[in-house]
């Protein structure tokens, strides 16, 4: 009887693509029972969505009585279509990406800017001379395209070098061999992954593992062409419904609390993660929630999640004027509508406040995570 | 097979021993791969990363691959026989009317042209509503399984000669009589063919879909989380692919003992459609 069952399941599936099935947003917690929120990640689970797994695991989603559903994305799964097509109710995404999917016509705004930091370097050989944009002239410049490389391409053209002409473009895969190899004078690296990965591999002419010595950095941040990354995303036609804005409310009340108990407790969010089933090692976790953690805390303005005009502007004047290789830029024109709102989270901070939470984290200090082989 | 096993493991260290471990550059392009450590692990350490825990105190490599292994097999033979039955149904369906071949043919081919990529996602969406996640990744295996099923059945279905149906015809014997007695017992020897690489498609299918939707427990997934280990631990990726390689080999395997059964009845065939 599998046979039928298998075929009877194929043709209910595809009868059913076509309808899109938009449920209106019942008030949360208005009846008692929780209501079933789903929010898609970027990525597999990791410590660059620890807030949320401990959010989960911790029940403030459920004192919001929402019960929260964490979708791990994948290779082809891209957050805001996802959320834009009504599969999700909110997204975890990059703001330049979702400003580009917005301007195709997703109807999604920014609601919670959790990560206030760029997290992109460019990592190069300490011994090669490279120590700012201006000294990748006439080098090996790996990038990982799809719209990951405009930080280093808005940085490059700021330091007055010409991408297309004044340095070799080479694609670069998601891990850091070809910078080991020195096929490429300098590589694409976030300061919570693939950075870590090299403090992770052996040195073979010492035997031991490479150190922070062994490379040189360019943190965008300090070239002024970082871009804003990690944000909730929310539908925006739903939020003209009070229940919706409501509920977001509570959502990113719950998402606050969450990082700052990550904030507070790293190894204890580490070890949530590594429960969660990620195949990477738990030092590497650690040094994950802690430059997470660096990129969030201390939080400007009013508190975790606020969204700060000058870093939206330059995220946004970057996304229209730099070009990559193939001469595109992220964006043609200025967002339109409701690309971004404080609204719901400056409620939420104030209602994360008024519970004992400290939303700024002024008193932050990132620890010193020492990374094992491998990073297991 | 296992002297092509043994071939495919001198190859690789014979390369390992004699490659440039820069690699081999003609005119800029590189035409040779490197043959370092840390883009061709030596098999034996490959193999011995196998027998290590997957992470400090952790399950060896070798049982996490394996569970795997065993994971994406269940999601490839639901998609192999939900696809493989979609096809017979098809090609019946297409040998039956002209019109429907006529009509259905193009667009079965065009089916296979869609990249799946573009496909993955959409059918991804369907997990947890409609379908539990692995079953999504079921109906990708199934969406390229059912294509060889569909086109080689309906050539074997179309295959006995007009005397053979006129002889049919003759008994008086109807549409599904002469399906069964005449065309379905000459058309398997074109269904074997098919159904192996129908096998084939569904593995492929079964390992992409996982690898595009981030599908959890299969060893599409496995490969795509180790090979971010890359970096620091080369011979671990090389694990998952060998899990993949051997998925492969049990899947094409196990389509062959299907024929078993079957192939018996071929010596009344030919009697048949003589």
């Amino acid at each position: 009887m599998k046979f039928s069952r298998i075929l009877l399941a194929s043709v209910l599936a595809l009868g059913a693509c076509g309808t899109a099935d938009t449920p209106t947003t019942p008030a949360p917690g208005a009846s008692g029972a929780l209501t079933p929120i789903k929010l898609q990640l970027q990525w597999f689970f990791q410590a660059q969505f620890a807030g949320y797994i401990a959010a989960v695991d911790q029940g403030f989603y459920q004192q919001q009585g929402l019960d929260v559903e964490l979708l791990e994305g994948g290779v082809d799964i891209v957050p805001q279509t996802v959320l834009a097509t009504g599969k999700a109710d909110y997204a975890v995404a990059w703001v330049p990406k979702a400003l580009a999917s917005r301007e195709q016509g997703a109807g999604i705004t920014d609601v919670g800017q959790i990560f206030a930091r760029s997290g992109t370097y460019q990592v190069a050989w300490k011994d090669s001379g490279i120590g700012s944009a201006a000294d990748l002239k006439g080098k090996k410049v790996g990038n990982w395209g799809f719209g990951n490389e405009f930080e280093l391409f808005a940085g490059m053209t700021k330091a007055g070098l010409d991408p297309s002409k004044d340095v070799t473009l080479v694609q670069q895969q998601f891990d850091m061999q070809a910078l080991l190899k020195k096929e490429i004078d300098a590589a694409q690296a976030m300061s919570y992954n693939e950075y870590a990965q090299l403090l992770e591999a052996k040195n073979p002419a010492t035997g031991q593992l490479y150190t922070a010595d062994d490379f040189a950095i360019i943190d965008w941040k300090t070239e002024g062409s970082s871009m804003l990354q990690d944000a909730v995303w929310a539908n925006t036609e739903k939020l003209s419904d009070p229940n919706y804005q409501a509920q977001t409310v509570k959502f990113l009340t719950a998402t606050i609390q969450g990082w700052a108990f990550c904030r507070d407790n790293a190894e204890k969010c580490r070890d949530l993660v590594v429960a969660k089933g990620s195949k990477l090692g738990k030092s590497h976790q650690l040094w994950q929630m802690n430059e997470t953690n660096k990129l969030i805390w201390p939080a400007p303005g009013a508190g975790i999640g606020t969204i700060d005009d000058a870093a939206w502007k330059q995220t946004v004047d970057i996304s229209m004027t730099t070009k990559n290789q193939t001469g595109d830029t992220v964006l043609t024109k200025t967002p339109e509508g409701l690309a971004f709102t404080n609204d719901y989270i400056s409620q939420a901070i104030e209602q994360a406040k008024a519970a004992g939470v400290d939303v700024t984290g002024s008193a932050f200090q990132p620890a010193t995570v020492t990374l094992t082989e491998g990073g297991a | 097979m296992i002297a092509g096993l043994v071939a495919a493991a001198l190859v690789w260290e014979g390369y390992k021993a004699v490659g440039d471990p820069e690699g081999t550059v003609l005119f800029g392009v590189r035409v040779l791969p490197r043959a370092d450590d840390l883009s061709m692990p030596h098999l034996w350490t490959v193999l011995q990363r196998l027998a290590d825990p997957e992470m400090t105190g952790g399950r060896p490599v070798w049982l996490v691959v394996a569970e795997a292994c065993l994971f994406t097999l269940g999601i490839t033979a639901a998609g192999f026989l939900a696809g493989a039955l979609i096809g017979l149904l098809l090609a019946a369906m297409m040998q039956r009317f002209q019109i429907i071949e006529r009509g259905l043919l193009p667009y079965v081919i065009l089916s296979q042209t869609v990249p799946l990529v573009a496909l993955a996602p959409l059918i991804a969406g369907w997990g947890g509503t409609l379908m539990p996640a692995w079953a999504t990744v079921s109906v990708i295996a199934a969406y390229l399984a059912f294509f060889p099923v569909a086109v080689g059945m309906l050539r074997g279905l179309q295959s006995p000669s007009a005397a053979g149906a006129e002889l049919m015809r003759s008994y008086a014997a109807g549409w599904w009589r002469t399906l069964v007695k005449l065309r379905f017992p000459a058309a398997l020897p074109y269904l074997f063919p098919a159904l192996r690489l129908a096998g084939a498609a569904a593995v492929v299918g079964a390992v992409v879909g996982e690898i595009s939707t981030g599908t959890r427990g299969g060893i599409g997934r496995l490969i795509i989380e180790y090979s971010r280990e890359a970096t620091s631990d080369p011979a671990k990726v090389y694990t998952a692919m060998l899990g993949a390689a051997v998925l492969g080999l049990l899947v094409a395997g196990l389509v062959a003992l299907l024929e078993l059964p079957l192939m018996r009845h071929r010596r009344h065939v030919e009697v048949v459609t003589l």
